[in-house]
């Protein structure tokens, strides 16, 4: 390590000692960034009187163990969470082939003037979402319902006794403009993870085929996307990350009780003056359970996308 | 995309030729390497861009151009809906009166003690929270860099907090600063440290035998920001370690045969050149910071005049729950302010090397 000292044997030994140095303050981190986990994991399986006594992160004694906690979290959680699936599904999917699609018209295909479209979507990513709830939530409860109106005559559906009934209080269609808004707002980020792969395509492969007579579209379809498959799963893993713990659009966009989202109901159990804290805690981890599967099975794939952020 | 630069600059060059020959200062033109090298483009220009470009552009559009409206309309049309409704008096009934344009919102704002208390508040989180994470960050980073074994392991767990939603955090951390047996409280009774903290940090007025962590005015800011850099501080150590694989090893070779210890080869030869990491990462925390909305939203509720107000909290109590939709809209744009304040030197810094 350092020059003065002439023994190697010694130098080898301050070397390890160094070392066991390193290890305990890398031990010493894993228990920082996990204890609040642990805390929660074991705080869940004890009961409302045990959790009140014991030390937080030691684990349930035999006879404090219980599994009530995380059944009452879970009956709670369930339907937020089948909502909370039903709305991240879909917006992730679409916002990932919106971004491919985006990057490929801004990377590959080569135009005037898209540098100023790409700093714009880009700036994008940024926004802070509250300067956009106002706008939205007058788009999707009065604009919308507005130039349905317009239209009453010419569309079927939901007219009845002379009224338009556009359903923006129905659940589902809660459930469809918060997917939508968030596919709508995952096209930067998107568009930025795919941009910068693209970049990396030889633009040989794409100046061939267009020799060859391809279209635009075929070049997308035959040569784009099969390449962007491995980015495609980093973009969706992502995402659907980002778009499942919002809770922001979620308060703003649905309010009826029935299709609520996972980040609501735990926000709802959890407001004000927790009383449970056995309950709460199996509610964290039981709505962070989609995203931590995620996380535990394609971490790499997570990483990948959180760096290529920059 | 090195093309296209090329192609701006180039045309900035024509630009300032033909200005400059107006005002017949013909040496500047000569020195100039855009405008001689743009003679040179220009015909390579017409050659390469006569017809393809359009018909580019027209057969492909379908497939970009909704997706960029898509986002065009849902970003830059809303803010610009919002700064015009930060001009009315909406009060969420009706339509807005979209004809009066009035500032009165913001002079509201500028005496209003609630909206300077959120705004430092928002300040200091951004900065606190950005600084530490960034330390922190560069640190673990270094660490792992050592060759460690089980180094996935550490990168993982590391990393864990950050696939957790703000609500799921702030349940945990909830508990975490309990003022009755929360693991900080026990830690500190356990420690007999627990009335030393009393007398340090509460606030005049208060009667307490434990620490309130989440309510005290002396703690509630930090106690949330200590959570916020919990949950991102292994953003920040990700993006270093790709900052630190990405310096060739001759330069701590070099390092190390002029004699260098290991801090002072990282503090003069390895740091510096984690720039451009250290610039991205504190540009996406800063806005994770103002964003933070979901993380105290959970903890309290949508509580007023608490301590955590943030702008963002404001903004929303504001628009959604006192229904002064015009205030919580002119809220809002000062947030959007203060975010184009972080990306916007961030952004035109990267056009200028070529980064985009």
């Amino acid at each position: 390590m350092s020059t003065e000292s002439r023994n190697p044997i010694d130098t080898l030994q301050r070397m390890e000692n160094s070392r066991i140095g390193l290890y305990v303050v890398l031990l010493f981190g894993l228990v920082f960034y996990l204890f609040p986990v642990e805390t929660a994991f074991m705080t869940m399986f004890k009961t409302q009187t045990s959790f009140a006594t014991t030390v937080p992160f030691a684990p349930p004694s035999a006879d404090g163990f219980t599994l009530a906690a995380l059944t009452e979290a879970w009956n709670t959680l369930r339907p937020g969470l089948v909502n909370s699936l039903i709305m991240a599904v879909p917006a992730t999917l679409l916002s990932a082939l919106f971004g491919s699609l985006t990057a490929y018209g801004l990377t590959t295909l080569d135009w005037r003037g898209q540098i100023a479209v790409v700093v714009l979507i880009i700036a994008g990513i940024f926004i802070p979402y509250q300067a956009v709830l106002v706008p939205l939530s007058q788009f999707w409860y009065q604009i919308l319902p507005g130039l349905a109106n317009g239209f009453v005559n010419t569309l079927f559906g939901f007219y009845t006794n002379g009224n338009w009934v556009y359903p923006s209080r129905n659940g589902y269609v809660q459930l469809f403009q918060l997917s939508v808004t968030h596919a709508a707002y995952g096209i930067p980020i998107c568009t930025l993870l795919f941009r910068s792969y693209y970049q990396s395509i030889s633009s040989e492969m794409i100046e061939a085929a267009r020799l060859d007579g391809a279209t635009a579209f075929s070049i997308y379809k035959n040569i784009i996307l099969p390449l962007s498959l491995p980015m495609f799963a980093v973009t969706l893993i992502y995402q659907f990350t980002q778009v499942y713990n919002d809770l922001l659009f979620a308060l703003v966009l649905v309010n009826s009780p029935g299709s609520q989202v996972a980040t609501q109901k735990l926000a709802a159990l959890t407001g004000g003056v927790i009383q449970s804290f056995n309950t709460t805690m199996a509610g964290a981890i039981v709505a962070a359970l989609p995203t931590l599967l995620v996380y535990i099975f394609f971490g790499e794939q997570f990483a990948k996308g959180v760096a290529g952020e920059t | 995309m090195r093309r296209i630069l090329n192609r701006l600059r180039t045309a900035g060059g024509r630009l300032r030729s033909a200005v400059s020959s107006d005002g017949s200062n013909e040496r500047e033109v000569a020195t100039d390497g855009g405008a001689t090298a743009a003679v040179g483009d220009r015909r390579r220009d017409t050659i390469r861009d006569s017809l393809p470009v359009e018909w580019e552009l027209i057969e492909s559009a379908p497939f970009w151009l909704p997706p960029v409206l898509l986002a065009g309309f849902f970003v830059y049309g809303a803010i610009f809906w919002n700064a015009i409704i930060s001009l009315t008096d909406f009060n969420g009934l009706g339509e807005p009166s979209y004809g009066s344009l009035d500032f009165s919102m913001y002079a509201r704002m500028a005496s209003d003690g609630a909206f300077w208390h959120a705004a430092q508040n928002t300040v200091v989180l951004l900065v606190v929270f950005t600084v530490f994470c960034l330390a922190l960050g560069l640190l673990v980073a270094i660490l792992i860099d050592q060759n460690i074994r089980f180094e996935n392991t550490f990168r993982t767990v590391y990393l864990l907090p950050m696939s957790l939603s703000f609500v799921v955090t702030a349940t945990m951390w909830a508990w975490v600063y309990n003022a009755s047996n929360g693991v900080f409280n026990q830690l500190l009774r356990a420690l007999n440290l627990e009335g030393l903290v009393i007398t340090l940090l509460k606030p005049a007025a208060v009667n307490a035998s434990t620490v309130q962590w989440l309510s005290w005015h002396t703690t509630a800011l930090g106690a949330v920001i200590f959570a916020l850099i919990w949950q991102f501080s292994g953003y920040a150590m990700v993006v270093f370690l790709a900052g630190l694989r990405a310096i060739p090893t001759e330069h701590y070779e070099a390092a190390r045969v002029d004699g260098a210890s290991t801090v002072r080869m990282y503090l003069r030869v390895i740091i510096p050149q984690l720039r451009a990491s250290a610039v991205s990462a504190s540009v996406v925390l800063m806005v994770f910071a103002l964003k933070a909305f979901d993380f105290i939203f959970a903890l309290r509720g949508d509580q007023p005049g608490a301590n955590l107000d943030i702008l963002a909290t404001m903004m929303y109590r504001m628009a959604f729950s006192s229904l002064e939709w015009a205030y919580g809209s002119a809220i809002a744009i000062v947030l959007f302010v203060l975010a184009l304040l972080v990306i916007g030197p961030y952004l035109y810094s990267e056009y200028q090397r070529g980064e985009l």
